[in-house]
């Protein structure tokens, strides 16, 4: 446990700025049963961030940061989009690597976290979009997924390159127009859930962020699968209201819509997968 | 009463070799006689480097180095190791166990090289002391396989420090000396350390090795610039707000400067690989030749051989400057070296010239001395002394004596 490096040295407190004396005193660490409720309470571990006001990505974003069980020693690994932009506001290690790398500058991270500390419990998840993910990022992401690396991989999937100007994704419903898709998508959306499955996944949850409780449970179930039987995959939807028209107060409506089609509730779990998640439940953990 | 002894703590790798200074390493360190390849030569380097982790790819002629590697984590002297996806893949991953605070080497060749192209910036920028180990091919296309070093040319700025070895001894010494000179703290940035594929890594030669139960120090990622990616240590919060995207002056001077201080970083390596490298440049022949060949690998042991017989059976003074580090480039020691030659003649092993555009960087506006780009050779084509000599007497106007 790391929570010792955000303590501040007393001689220098009164120079620090506010959000920073702040992260020591009201940020939840050393409690693996923080979570979403604790948000109006606590300091959160994103300072503001630098999306669209009502972007639902900031809202996942809050709520995954808020659900970690051991934030003090969990690396976040991300890619290049909207996403990168948020992460020099996080209160912890984070990298952005490149576009679509993800996956493997994590299994690089995670294996050697293990090799250099045998007796801590080191978290990597990776947080990105879903051009890097399903794209330009398919190969690592699938090949880490292979490997059976134990680390958590969330898409953020607004079925759009929306950092770009909005040009249809991988992640786009078919007919759906966008820039480089004059006329309408010519192929379906890639069941990136279904195919983490297929490539070896313990855990596979897919959802929209409309509730923030079932954002905190997934979240918590993949990390702790992750950390001891192999690669779990989460796919959240998160619209980008820019680009597909609606206003900032419209990103939830639009996530229940779709809570009712293809972002159904869909959960996958092995069996091993099931043991872990019924001791942690036993623990008081979930 | 007993002798007082002075005792000195003696440490331990993991791998229970026993820890020794780089100095003692390289330089005094009893050594003993053995026949190996460019490829042994690999890993008997990282055999005494404590190294903790290594990705693997296979691609013609790298592959046999990255097996032994491979056999290296099996006996336990290295921590990670596995076979990634592509050279994309493998160099990302290698940057992640770089980035968790790992001592680190990898392999490739070639087309590889290009496939991860995108990374060596990346490493870089992120200050990773990462070693590349390259085992020079042609690029294609058509398909070759063989050795041809144009690739290097490919690597001279992206921020990495490139050196190119000229022998599977040379190769030996210079990875250790890489992993020592990469993770100094005012330097720290990649080293890319060539070597000209199947005339080093797949022939045999003597070379001398000091024993195989001593080791660098193990690698303290927390003298690194930047801090390891491993939650030990305070958040490097330094882009409060993100650089990246912004259309602003502060945030075009913040990625300027950071290109400069990569840059200045390979710059403040030069008295590092000075010392561990023994000078970034060697001399060869007579002092006072007025043939002066400048070349770096393969191309140099070739031009050696040249100078030879123009001594021996030409009768002309002639002499070879090899460059050992071509970033950062002995500028100095070029300029200095040309003073008394008549002729300089860049011998290589790519069509493109990479060293001779070097070379005349280093030297405009320094000297009127007629530089040629030549012999040149690629795609797998040898180049054999008497054809450098050859070249050098139908340009110098002599007549052709003893070879033709």
């Amino acid at each position: 446990m790391s929570v010792k490096i955000f303590k501040i040295n007393e001689d220098l407190k009164e120079f620090m700025p506010q959000e920073i004396v702040d992260l020591e005193e009201k940020a939840t660490w050393g409690n693996p049963k923080r979570g979403v409720m604790d948000l109006p309470y606590s300091k959160e571990l994103i300072e503001e961030h630098s999306l669209c006001a009502g972007c639902p990505e900031s809202a996942a974003f809050r709520y995954i940061l808020a659900s970690l069980p051991n934030p003090e020693d969990t690396v976040i690994v991300n890619s290049t989009g909207c996403t990168s932009l948020v992460f020099p506001h996080i209160a912890l290690h984070t990298v952005h690597p490149l576009f679509g790398n993800q996956n493997s500058v994590a299994s690089g991270i995670k294996r050697v976290l293990e090799w250099r500390f045998p007796d801590k419990v080191k978290d990597v998840v990776v947080i990105a979009g879903d051009g890097a993910t399903i794209d330009i990022g398919l190969d690592c992401t699938l090949q880490s997924f292979f490997r059976q690396e134990k680390i958590t991989t969330i898409c953020f999937d607004n079925e759009v390159y929306a950092n770009t100007g909005g040009q249809d994704s991988g992640a786009t419903p078919k007919g759906m127009e966008f820039k480089m898709a004059p006329g309408g998508k010519q192929w379906d959306k890639v069941p990136m859930w279904q195919l983490a499955i297929d490539s070896g996944c313990h855990y596979v949850a897919r959802l929209s962020v409309s509730s923030p409780k079932k954002v905190e449970q997934v979240v918590k179930k993949a990390i702790y699968v992750a950390r001891e039987v192999g690669p779990t995959y989460i796919h959240l939807y998160t619209p980008c209201i820019l680009e597909i028209g609606l206003n900032a107060d419209q990103g939830l409506w639009e996530m229940r819509q779709r809570d009712k089609e293809r972002f159904k509730f869909f959960e996958y779990m092995t069996d091993e997968a099931k043991e872990v998640i019924k001791r942690k439940k036993e623990e008081g953990l979930l | 009463m007993p002798e007082q002894v002075k005792t000195e703590k003696v440490r331990y790798n993991r791998m229970g070799q026993r820890i020794v200074s780089p100095d003692y390493l390289l330089f005094e360190a009893p050594r003993t006689k053995h026949f190996i390849t460019g490829s042994e030569a690999v890993k008997e380097a990282a055999k005494r480097a404590s190294v903790d982790a290594s990705i693997s790819y296979p691609i013609t002629p790298q592959s046999e180095a990255a097996h032994m590697l491979g056999e290296l984590w099996r006996e336990g002297y290295i921590g990670v190791y596995f076979r990634g996806e592509s050279e994309f893949g493998v160099m990302s991953e290698i940057a992640g166990c770089a980035m968790a605070g790992a001592r680190t080497i990898t392999t490739t060749s070639g087309p590889g090289t290009l496939r991860a192209m995108e990374l060596f910036p990346m490493w870089a920028g992120s200050r990773l002391p990462i070693q590349l180990v390259l085992m020079a091919r042609g690029i294609n296309s058509p398909l070759s396989i063989q050795p041809d070093n144009l690739e290097i040319y490919f690597l001279l700025d992206t921020g990495c420090m490139v050196w190119h070895a000229e022998t599977a001894q040379e190769l030996f010494d210079m990875i250790i000396a890489g992993f020592v000179v990469a993770e100094q703290p005012d330097v720290h940035i990649p080293v890319i350390t060539a070597i000209d594929g199947f005339f080093i890594s797949h022939t045999r030669e003597a070379a001398y090795l000091p024993p195989e139960d001593i080791a660098l120090p193990p690698y303290d990622p927390y003298k690194a610039p930047m801090p390891p990616i491993d939650m030990e240590m305070p958040p490097g919060r330094f882009m409060r707000d993100p650089f990246v995207m912004k259309s602003n002056y502060i945030s075009y001077a913040t990625h300027a400067s950071w290109q400069f201080e990569v840059r200045a970083a390979i710059e403040r390596s030069r008295p590092y690989a000075k010392h561990y490298l023994r000078g970034l440049v060697e001399h060869f022949g007579d002092p006072e030749g007025e043939i002066l060949f400048i070349a770096s690998g393969t191309a140099a042991a070739q031009a050696k051989e040249a100078t030879q017989i123009l001594i021996h059976e030409e009768g002309i003074k002639a002499r070879v400057l090899r460059i050992k580090t071509i970033r950062p480039f002995p500028t100095e020691e070029v300029r200095e070296a040309v003073k008394g030659a008549k002729y300089i003649f860049i011998p290589e092993f790519n069509v493109i010239g990479w060293l001779e555009r070097e070379v005349k960087r280093a030297l405009y506006g320094y000297t009127d001395i007629p530089i040629f780009g030549t012999p040149r050779v690629g795609g797998g084509m040898t180049m054999p002394p008497e054809f450098i000599v050859q070249e050098v007497l139908r340009i110098i106007g002599k007549e052709v004596k003893h070879v033709g």
